[in-house]
């Protein structure tokens, strides 16, 4: 069983949950954007969270599907159809052989994650079949999708089938299950969202009035942004003190500051390490908000304690656990 | 040693703030004892010129006996402090040397000449210097497979080209200000570019795909083309 390209989309790859454990070797974790959306893309068609899913960004692909699949969509809202006919997010659906998937256009939000039960099957490089497209590394020969590519998928694990049992087949169309993600997710992508940001090694070095505009002002995304990062547009913010800095380790969601004062936010393409100073770092249940913005919008920080930005992360793995746990009871 | 938190998943350990090889051992010292003592909840230790930092799953840091209310990083970073007493930089494994062979000049290094002229030295002296030289893989990062070596000395430092090139072949062996060191991939960049090795600095299809690791002792050795090529085949 199989899925075809019929045309490519802007920017579609194939992503995990990321290629970790390789960083000491300056390999990025890549993955991706919207790590809480593929999880639960996942979690929706019976996969286990770390299976491989497609990452749609800003104009989606058309797909054609060779044989009857479970598949769902998450994270942007794109008006997919299903062989014409608009296919509910954020829940199970099966669509028939022959049928054909296209996802236009982002109405709201950036990357939309589509997942195949049995997870998409292509090599594990380093662990992870993660896209990085600088190295040409994971995914679909290290490139993003293109026209005429064929990707299968992996066999469905016992979970997936019973899942796709219960939901009622068409021949023409899709059928979608009558249950979901439970509460709508899609209300977390908003064009101009306020991010929770822990302070970082670095925030000390801040003016009193870098600080003040910090906090106070929205920043833009600029159009130099990507997977790597985004380049935030805006006041700029300066050091009380200039410092040289040694090369260290980033992660998911810091924010440094350049000597231009204009901060960067890292993202799944990071580089592993970095030589400017961190101000802070996205609370982990927040990356969603920024996988989600695209060039143009805008963007706000208020500050989190770390023990609230954990808190809140616990409560976030909660809240997957017992949707994974909901679903494998109601499908024994 | 200071631990800060990274945002809410990672911890840095700070043993140093410069660039030396005795705040290097420190950081190798931490990494052996933070692997061969596995703090619960550990994904990845990344080890930098003077910290490692040590990325964690706050949902798997186990609940601490006694005080029940703390956070998930203040009983991580408890652990840590009682995993790293006692360290001992001393008694780490010999560091491993692996040799570099170098084609010099030529088209394997356009800006060869231009670095000798700017030192007003031969070049094969600038080969001499590079070749004579003890390095030390301080870290990876910037690429994968990219290592930060320290050694080079002063007498060929040279300032990076005024514009980079947009495409530097893998295994391009540059100098940029006072450091040293090999692309693994094909890349823009801006160092001047002394030679080429035949090595594969990163393969993802090998183990372990980056050929140094933090740790390691370099030596340059100057190949005729020939044996580039020999090499390049094998």
């Amino acid at each position: 069983m199989s899925i075809r390209v019929l045309s490519p989309g802007l920017l579609t790859t194939v992503q995990d949950l990321g290629r970790h454990g390789h960083q000491r070797d300056g390999i990025p974790v890549a993955g991706a954007m919207d790590v809480f959306a593929l999880r639960m893309a996942n979690i929706l068609v019976g996969n286990a969270e770390e299976c491989a899913g497609i990452e749609i960004t800003l104009a989606g692909p058309t797909l054609s599907f060779d044989a009857d699949a479970l598949i769902a969509l998450t994270g942007a809202e794109f008006d997919a159809m299903v062989n014409g006919e608009r296919a509910p997010a954020w829940r199970p659906l099966r669509v028939p052989a022959g049928a054909t998937l296209s996802l236009p256009r982002a109405a709201r939000g950036c990357r939309a994650y589509l997942s195949v039960a049995g997870g998409i099957d292509v090599p594990l490089v380093l662990g992870s079949r993660s896209t990085y497209l600088r190295a040409s590394l994971g995914g679909k020969d290290g490139r993003a999708l293109d026209r005429d590519d064929v990707l299968d998928h992996l066999v469905p694990a016992p979970l997936s089938r019973s899942i796709a049992a219960r939901v009622a087949a068409r021949r023409q169309g899709f059928g979608a299950a009558s249950w979901g993600a439970g509460f709508s997710f899609a209300r977390l992508y908003s064009t101009s969202p306020t991010v929770r940001l822990v302070s970082g090694e670095h925030m000390a070095l801040l003016s009193e009035g870098a600080r003040a505009e910090l906090w106070r002002a929205e920043f833009r995304v600029g159009a130099q942004s990507d997977r790597m990062g985004y380049r935030l547009e805006g006041p700029m913010l300066e050091l009380s003190e200039r410092r040289e800095l040694l090369s260290e380790a980033v992660t998911f969601g810091t924010v440094q500051l350049p000597p231009g004062g204009s901060p960067i936010v890292l993202m799944a393409d990071r580089q592993t390490t970095g030589g400017y100073p961190r101000i802070g770092e996205v609370a982990t249940v927040d990356h969603a908000l920024l996988a989600q913005l695209k060039p143009g919008d805008g963007l706000r920080f208020r500050p989190v304690s770390l023990e609230e930005a954990q808190r809140l992360y616990l409560a976030r793995e909660a809240e997957l656990a017992q949707a994974r746990a909901a679903i494998a009871l109601n499908h024994r | 040693m200071r631990l800060s938190p990274l945002g809410d998943r990672a911890l840095r350990i700070e043993v140093g703030s410069t660039i030396d090889e005795e705040t290097h051992r420190r950081v190798r010292a931490v990494c052996a004892r933070l692997a061969a003592r596995i703090v619960p909840g550990t994904n990845e230790l990344v080890p930098a010129f003077a910290s490692v930092t040590v990325f964690y799953d706050p949902l798997h840091v186990p609940e601490s006996a006694g005080r029940g209310d703390i956070g998930a990083y203040a009983r991580f970073a408890a652990l840590v402090t009682d995993a790293l007493t006692e360290l001992d930089a001393a008694a780490l494994p010999p560091p491993r040397a692996v040799e570099i062979p170098v084609c010099y000049g030529g088209d394997y290094g356009l800006d060869l000449e231009d670095v000798a002229r700017q030192h007003d030295l031969p070049a094969e002296e600038v080969i001499r210097i590079h070749t004579a030289g003890d390095y030390l893989v301080y870290m990876l990062g910037f690429a994968p497979g990219f290592a930060y070596l320290g050694g080079l000395s002063p007498r060929i430092a040279t300032p990076r080209r005024a514009e980079p090139r947009t495409l530097v072949p893998a295994g391009s062996v540059g100098i940029g200000g006072d450091q040293t060191g090999v692309y693994p991939l094909a890349s823009p960049g801006g160092w001047q570019l002394i030679g080429r090795t035949p090595l594969v600095l990163f393969d993802a299809a090998r183990t372990p795909a980056a050929l140094l690791a933090a740790g390691d002792r370099v030596r340059f050795r100057a190949i005729a083309p020939n044996e580039f090529a020999e090499l390049g085949d094998g």
